[in-house]
């Protein structure tokens, strides 16, 4: 018997709404009892005192790349696994723009045999279309057969709208989810900072938040047309808020997710890393000006976009927060802004950026969990997850709350370091993770 | 605080420069066309002028007069961080063949003057140049000696010798602040 | 005599700049322009320094003009354009930073077609690192030639009218001169193609969008036109460059309605016959000759405030 028991912790388990102070006792890898004062004799397993603590279901991102297979220079799945683990996810879904990309069961097969050694489970997601050309679709089925959660063109979009068509149809009838990548090529074009003040002043090409708001009314058409559901990645303009929204209400099977990096920073660190004046800096060891590491795609938009985001998140038009994990090389991104590949990582600063949200009052932490946690496990089908009610895995995330501490790019996990949140000082930190009963991270 | 001796005022100055102007025109009384007046910015030029009135008032003689901004001729920026505000040099005539009387306030460690020297052979090839100074502090540096000099005033490296001049700072007088042990 | 030192050990850009900064530039610029007539055209100011030139765009004008303000300050200056270094190799420029540095080089005048170029170089190297020219954001060496011919002309800076008609979206130079226009209290008006007229023009003060080309030139004291580049037809810009010509050129009847005495300029190399006609640029008005002159007493105002120590 593989037994373990978390004493003195506050279990936040949103689903059956539960928020206390309990001991949960864990067995064979799932939650066995949750009760107070429960023991444990030492000869049949740990006992760890997490007083203080919050006991949470264990956070899904469910949006990362983890570049292997083909670019395992940038980070391995098992890297990336260690990252989530240090980061408090217990499970993290990757793109299919691997190289090469996920879009047979082969590479899915090869995606799932090399998450067997990680610390974490790794869902792969497949691509749309085989080679995410954009013109035939991929063998979905076999893909989910092989374990794909969901599937996604993310980093670019299906532009041929008839496609598009088949492809939810097609996903729908496997019970899987089309994370949409949303953003119009035309549009977009040339692009490398959103279109506006920053863009307009230093003479960047501009990304529109239209190239992204032509193309979630579209999907969301398309989702109201054949009463299936879409998921838009990413969400980054209060246009595409907006849109979401009004979808919602209508009765539109729409789900989004937003990123750490659009709920804290805006375009003004293109220009300066560090505007932000009520954030405490440790350490300002990056080029604060033009720095790629405030490059991403979609970009960082407007103060009212953030406030736009961050209010939809607390209202729940937007359900989950998504790391977009985007690992890429030190020495790819110190090149110029303009060729600098777009994306940051999320995996290692999202918690403690997500517990300032909690801090600022945004989200209660029960919200929170349904964010990290509930809401991905939903979406993603993921059974046992999400939850815990006795029977479910054992998957948890236990966070110190009080712990202050500063980023440090230098002291990840990943093998990349393009984060734009090097040097901030926050507050809460992951103290376990555990994933199927057992320790897979201790701070 | 410091001391600050007075060595000469305003008509110690203007007698000076009085008997300076005697003695080129006397040295040079058979080529007395060839000479040209050319002042160093900033006092080097007042005294320049001055002089320009005396040759005319003595001789009825003009003396064209041209001004030497040496910023771009010292040997020194490359050790200074930033560089001095730059001004303009205006020496509108040719100085092939001519006898230039080359104007400063103070003579010290001849570096100011090997840079000028650099500089207006950039304008031509005067037939000589003759150095003017209204003081000779002393402790050159490099080999230089003036032709015409004002008042020699014995000093140590610590010492200032201040000239202020009516066109600048609105009074003429030369002072010495003793160097004392640093300042 | 109030001490006026140049504080910045780069020049990457007109932001950043004071009043007094500018004012220091165009001051010293204006003693250089002696040196370029006189019959030894040399100065031993930066013996021993040595400047290079790394241009990643091609450029005869800026590129020249930095070589003679270099050679006539006696430093050595080395050409180093992107078709004959390892660039096209596919080296990163921080590569190619770190073998400059092995070189040693006092100052650096850098052209990069991206925004931001010379800042990444500047952040990596103990050079002192000049912008000439990146992407659509700056160009400051040529809105300082700029300024120093309109003072020249005008007499003034202040309270002075600009028209500035052309690509604005793309051009570094009106994004420069926008700059230091605000800055010195100079009105200024646009005209462009709505296409290639950022949405956003109110991040330059004192910018007034006009629709017509006309209601920019109306009592213009400088009209300012600024080059079209002939590839931004492919991007879907402009239909053609007779429309744009028509359009918006400048030709003596538009002229009409600027100023009696305003001056005209172009930063070169001009398309002549599309944004300008020739009777206009080799007219009376024209000062552009005088752009070109000033350019090099300019850039050498530049390298020899910036010439000091490297840090």
């Amino acid at each position: 018997m593989n037994r373990m028991l978390l004493k003195g912790g506050r279990v936040i388990d949103p689903l059956n709404s539960r928020d206390e102070v309990l001991d949960l006792l864990l067995a064979d890898g799932k939650v066995a009892e949750l009760g107070p004062a429960l023991q444990l004799d030492p000869a049949a397993g740990r006992t760890i005192d997490v007083a203080g603590c919050w006991v949470t279901p264990g956070w899904i991102d469910m949006h990362t790349h983890l570049r292997e297979p083909g670019q395992e220079y940038k980070e391995t799945i098992l890297s990336g696994a260690e990252a989530a683990a240090a980061g408090g996810f217990t499970g993290i879904a990757c793109m299919a723009n691997t190289k090469p990309v996920n879009d047979s069961a082969a590479v899915t097969g090869f995606i799932v045999e090399q998450a067997s050694r990680a610390p974490v489970n790794v869902y792969p997601i497949g691509a749309v279309t085989v080679g995410l050309q954009g013109r035939r679709l991929a063998p979905m089925g076999e893909m989910a057969a092989a374990g794909a959660v969901a599937f996604s063109e993310d980093g670019r979009t299906v532009a041929d709208t008839a496609l598009y068509r088949r492809a939810l149809e097609y996903a729908g009838s496997l019970d899987r989810i089309i994370i949409c990548h949303c953003q119009d090529n035309y549009l977009f074009g040339q692009g490398v900072v959103h279109e506006g003040e920053i863009a307009a002043a230093f003479g960047f090409a501009g990304i529109p938040s239209l190239a992204e708001e032509v193309d979630i009314a579209r999907c969301l058409l398309l989702a109201e047309y054949l009463e299936l559901p879409v998921h838009i990645a990413h969400v980054s303009t209060r246009g595409a808020v907006a849109l979401i929204a009004a979808a919602r209400e209508r009765g539109v099977r729409v789900s989004a997710e937003v990123t750490p990096h659009h709920l804290f920073l805006d375009h003004r660190a293109v220009v300066d890393l560090y505007y932000r004046e009520d954030v405490e800096y440790a350490r300002r060891s990056q080029l604060a000006r033009f720095n790629t590491n405030s490059k991403m795609s979609p970009p960082l938009r407007e103060p009212a976009d953030v406030a736009a985001l961050r209010a939809a998140l607390a209202a729940g038009v937007i359900e989950v927060v998504a790391s977009d994990h985007a690992p890429h090389e030190q020495t790819e991104k110190e090149v110029e802004y303009q060729y600098a590949p777009f994306g940051v990582i999320g995996l290692e600063t999202t918690l403690p950026l997500m517990l300032r949200l909690v801090g600022e009052g945004l989200l209660t932490p029960a919200a929170l969990v349904e964010r990290m946690s509930v809401a991905p496990a939903r979406l993603l089908s993921l059974r046992g997850k999400g939850s815990l009610a006795p029977g479910m895995d054992a998957d948890l995330t236990v966070i110190d709350p009080e712990v202050d501490w500063v980023i440090e790019a230098a002291a990840f996990r990943s093998k990349s370091r393009n984060t734009p949140f090097d040097g901030w000082r926050v507050k809460g930190r992951t103290r376990l993770t555990i994933v199927g009963g057992r320790v897979v991270f201790a701070a | 605080m410091t001391a600050e001796t007075m060595i000469m005022d305003e008509r110690g100055i203007q007698m000076v420069l009085a008997r300076m102007a005697y003695e080129i025109l006397e040295r040079h009384r058979h080529h007395e066309k060839d000479l040209v007046l050319v002042g160093i910015r900033t006092r080097g030029v007042f005294l320049a002028q001055r002089l320009q009135r005396e040759f005319q008032r003595l001789a009825g003689l003009e003396v064209p007069l041209g001004v030497l901004d040496i910023t771009l001729y010292r040997d020194d920026l490359s050790q200074a961080t930033h560089h001095p505000v730059l001004e303009k040099t205006e020496i509108p005539f040719s100085l092939d063949g001519k006898v230039v009387i080359l104007v400063d306030d103070v003579l010290y460690t001849g570096r100011t003057v090997r840079a000028a020297m650099d500089g207006l052979m950039d304008f031509g090839r005067p037939k000589a140049i003759r150095l003017l100074v209204l003081i000779d502090r002393g402790h050159r540096e490099l080999p230089i000696m003036p032709d015409y000099v004002g008042r020699h005033v014995p000093s140590t490296p610590a010492d200032k010798v201040k000239v202020r001049l009516r066109e600048g700072d609105g009074y003429d007088a030369v002072t010495v602040v003793a160097g004392g042990r640093g300042e | 005599m109030e001490k006026k030192i140049f504080a910045h050990k780069d020049l990457l850009g007109i932001e950043g700049l004071s009043v007094a900064d500018l004012e220091l530039i165009l001051d010293t610029a204006v003693s250089f322009k002696e040196i370029s007539q006189r019959s030894i055209k040399k100065v031993p100011t930066l013996r021993g320094k040595t400047i290079i030139n790394l241009f990643y765009e091609p450029s005869t004008r800026t590129r020249t003009s930095f070589e003679i303000a270099a050679k006539r300050l006696s430093a050595d200056a080395i050409n180093i354009s992107a078709a004959t270094s390892s660039v096209k190799k596919g080296e990163t420029l921080a590569d190619t930073v770190r073998n400059l540095q092995a070189m040693a080089p006092d100052i650096i005048v850098v052209r990069h077609a991206c925004v931001g170029a010379p800042h990444l170089i500047a952040s990596r190297i103990g050079a002192r690192v000049v912008n000439a020219g990146d992407g659509a954001n700056e160009h400051p060496s040529q809105c300082l030639l700029d300024l120093l011919t309109i003072r020249e002309h005008k007499g003034r800076l202040a309270d002075l009218r600009v028209a500035i008609i052309g690509d604005l979206a793309h051009s570094r130079v009106a994004r420069s001169n926008m700059r230091a226009f605000a800055m010195l209290g100079i009105r200024t008006r646009v005209c462009a193609p709505p296409t290639m007229l950022p949405r956003e023009m109110g991040v330059f003060p004192g910018v007034e969008v006009c629709r017509t080309p006309e209601e920019a030139l109306r009592e213009a004291d400088v009209v300012m036109m600024l080059r079209i580049q002939l590839e931004r037809q492919d991007d879907v810009l402009f239909p053609s460059l007779n429309e744009y010509a028509r359009r918006y050129g400048l030709n003596r009847q538009r002229l009409a309605l600027a100023r009696d005495d305003a001056i005209v300029m172009h930063p070169g190399p001009m398309n002549r016959g599309v944004e300008i006609t020739s009777e206009v640029a080799d007219g009376s008005r024209s000062v552009i000759m005088d752009q070109v002159e000033n350019g090099v007493a300019v850039r050498m105002a530049i390298l020899y405030l910036l010439g000091g120590q490297a840090e």
